[in-house]
């Protein structure tokens, strides 16, 4: 297709006019930029990350518990945030995952095109609605709620977000699993019946394991958007970094610690504000492989290795 | 039972109907209990979704009004208004529209018009797919080193805008590419075999006959810039305003960020405030949508091969 209509445009001179090849040349420059601001990303952690590294070891990033940058007892542990981020991420995926896929199996198996049509536009409003609103809602209206079923409930804590971000990447759980089931071909379907199987046998034994890794790849980025999502547990999760998987307590997400030190006037160049890019390294680091694992699930099934 | 799209296939018969096949098929009772559950399942997000705009709209009801809308920040929070968080976004959405409508296109149009299959093009595409997997908040922080601190922007609406650019960039090529892979390519073929090069092509043919899908990928890119509010934290935009951001260097505040302000206080006439401003947010984003989709029915109507 980019030959030139001329067609005899040897080595040595690109027959195309200057003009052709000046616009081929600026949009390779914007399709460039995305690269660029991969790169970018890359290497802006990697600088103050390294840093960071200099002056804090690495000992005291992996092996505390306790994360203090801001007092003046400074305490490096990262797993005081990874703890945070890990256990609203998973109350977030267990309100998703039963919700998503029960929603798809419905979507895929039993719905007409007609609620079909009037579903997906719904779901994609779930999925526009802007972060802060949903981190809103976690703390005015869920986590009261919740105070009232359970007591010793904080004000601020990580059930009421982790919920809240459930419903925030729920549409995604139930669109892409949705995507995988209907990729199951009908004749497979059509041969369990053939068999003597309900639609329920068929469903269990033959849809959902058929569609297992298209299924899995959908939570790998569900899991992945809620490890990076920031307002709803800026808002509802609390500021307190703590190792600790009790729902109940305030903690902090790692999300959660870059906003705070945004918000307040931290000094380039300073300690504190290396932390925010060792952080932004360990959550770009964790998102990365969540990512990679989803695409690498997701080519298997384009190859037809799923089936 | 409703008549699953599968059914429809190629390989259901014309005689044994969907229907006819489906409904022969004795349903067992657990069969319905487990479709019910499933749709159950499907309506609480759905349901959650009303309630929560009910929620904003029965707390921030005492505050709505054109007051509202026209007034600066307050200590006191029933004088407290939204304009300088308007303002800062219309700025925002419009400058971070100028930057990444340009850029995003373009890629698109050279990934999907130009690029040969070798392994940069390979290589551009899966980087695109992984920018679109990275945290928003990340992208604050290039935002930060970049714009604010090398570039020496400032905590300025330039900054902002171009950190958002930068957000909105995979979005947008990936939409703009589905919307221009739409267009047959026999069009295109006609044309150069009229003797259009190739920019041609893509100016008088693709470009116009994609217009449609390319806006509406767009808009929603731009739904979902005004609704960011972690990036713009990180790279320091203000969360009290009081005054009109009144060149590129200013400072500034948008409206997610003046909601969280007000959610972050203890006072509870601050939440109402919030409550008030999601309100206009979401009537806001309601309206980008709305456009969006009346857009990508209007202008497909009128194309036809």
């Amino acid at each position: 297709m980019t030959q030139s209509p001329s067609g005899l445009g040897n080595e040595l001179c690109d027959p195309r006019p200057l003009s052709e090849r000046l616009v081929a040349s600026g949009l390779f420059v914007c399709a460039a930029v995305s690269v660029a601001t991969t790169a970018g990303i890359v290497l802006v952690l990697l600088f103050e990350t390294s840093n960071f590294f200099r002056q804090v070891s690495f000992a005291q990033f992996f092996l505390d518990t306790q994360w203090t940058p801001l007092f003046a007892q400074k305490r490096f542990g990262i797993w005081a945030l990874v703890s945070g981020t890990v256990l609203t991420s998973l109350i977030a995926l267990a309100t998703a995952l039963p919700l998503g896929l029960l929603a798809a199996i419905y979507l895929s198996e039993y719905a007409g095109e007609r609620i079909r049509r009037t579903v997906k536009p719904a779901m994609e409003v779930l999925a526009g609605v802007p972060t802060v609103v949903y981190g809103y809602f976690a703390l005015t209206f869920v986590t009261p709620l919740l105070q009232s079923a359970i007591p010793g409930l904080a004000g601020f804590n990580a059930l009421g977000a982790g919920i809240v971000m459930g419903a925030m990447i729920f549409p995604l759980i139930a669109s892409l699993s949705e995507d995988a089931l209907y990729a199951v071909p009908p004749g497979i379907r059509e041969g369990a019946y053939a068999l003597g199987a309900d639609k329920l046998a068929t469903i269990f034994h033959v849809v959902l394991p058929s569609a297992f890794s298209g299924i899995a790849a959908s939570v790998l980025l569900a899991v992945s958007r809620a490890v990076g999502e920031t307002m709803i547990v800026a808002i509802a999760a609390g500021q307190q970094p703590r190792f600790t998987f009790d729902p109940r307590v305030p903690i902090e997400t790692m999300t959660a610690y870059i906003v705070q030190v945004s918000l307040g006037d931290t000094p380039t160049g300073t300690l504190e504000y290396q932390t925010l890019f060792a952080v932004g390294m360990a959550l770009f680091l964790f998102t990365l492989v969540l990512n990679l694992a989803a695409h690498r699930l997701r080519k298997s099934i384009l190859k037809g290795g799923a089936l | 039972m409703s008549a699953s799209r599968h059914s429809n296939g190629p390989l259901a018969s014309p005689e044994l109907s969907a229907e006819a096949e489906f409904s022969s098929m004795p349903r067992t009772g657990p069969d319905r209990a487990f479709q019910a559950v499933c749709l159950l399942a499907l309506c609480l997000p759905l349901l959650l979704l009303v309630v929560l705009i009910a929620d904003a709209v029965s707390d921030g009801w005492p505050r709505l009004g054109w007051s509202f809308l026209t007034s600066y920040p307050s200590r006191h929070p029933e004088l407290a208004g939204l304009l300088p968080a308007l303002v800062g976004s219309a700025w925002v959405m419009v400058l971070t529209a100028l930057m990444a409508i340009p850029l995003g296109v373009g890629a698109a149009i050279y990934l999907e018009e130009y690029a040969r299959q070798s392994r940069l093009t390979s290589f551009i595409e899966v980087n695109i797919a992984n920018l679109a997997g990275v945290p928003s908040i990340l992208y604050g922080l290039l935002g930060l080193e970049l714009f604010v601190r090398a570039l020496q922007l400032g905590r300025s609406l330039l900054a902002g805008a171009a950190t958002l650019a930068l957000l909105l960039l995979p979005m947008v090529i990936l939409t703009s590419r589905e919307a221009l892979r739409t267009v047959p390519p026999s069009m295109r073929e006609a044309a150069l075999a009229l003797g259009a090069d190739r920019w041609q092509v893509v100016r008088r043919i693709v470009l116009p006959l994609s217009l449609p899908g390319i806006l509406t990928g767009l808009i929603l890119s731009l739904a979902r810039a005004v609704g960011e509010t972690a990036p713009l934290i990180t790279i320091g935009a203000l969360t009290y305003v009081a005054f009109l951001p009144d060149s590129l260097k200013s400072s500034f505040t948008v409206l997610p960020i003046q909601i969280f302000n007000w959610i972050s206080r203890p006072q509870a006439a601050f939440h109402v405030n919030a409550a008030a401003g999601i309100v206009v947010l979401l009537a806001f984003l309601l309206v980008l949508n709305g456009a969006a989709i009346w857009l990508r029915h209007r202008l497909q109507r009128r194309i036809y091969w």
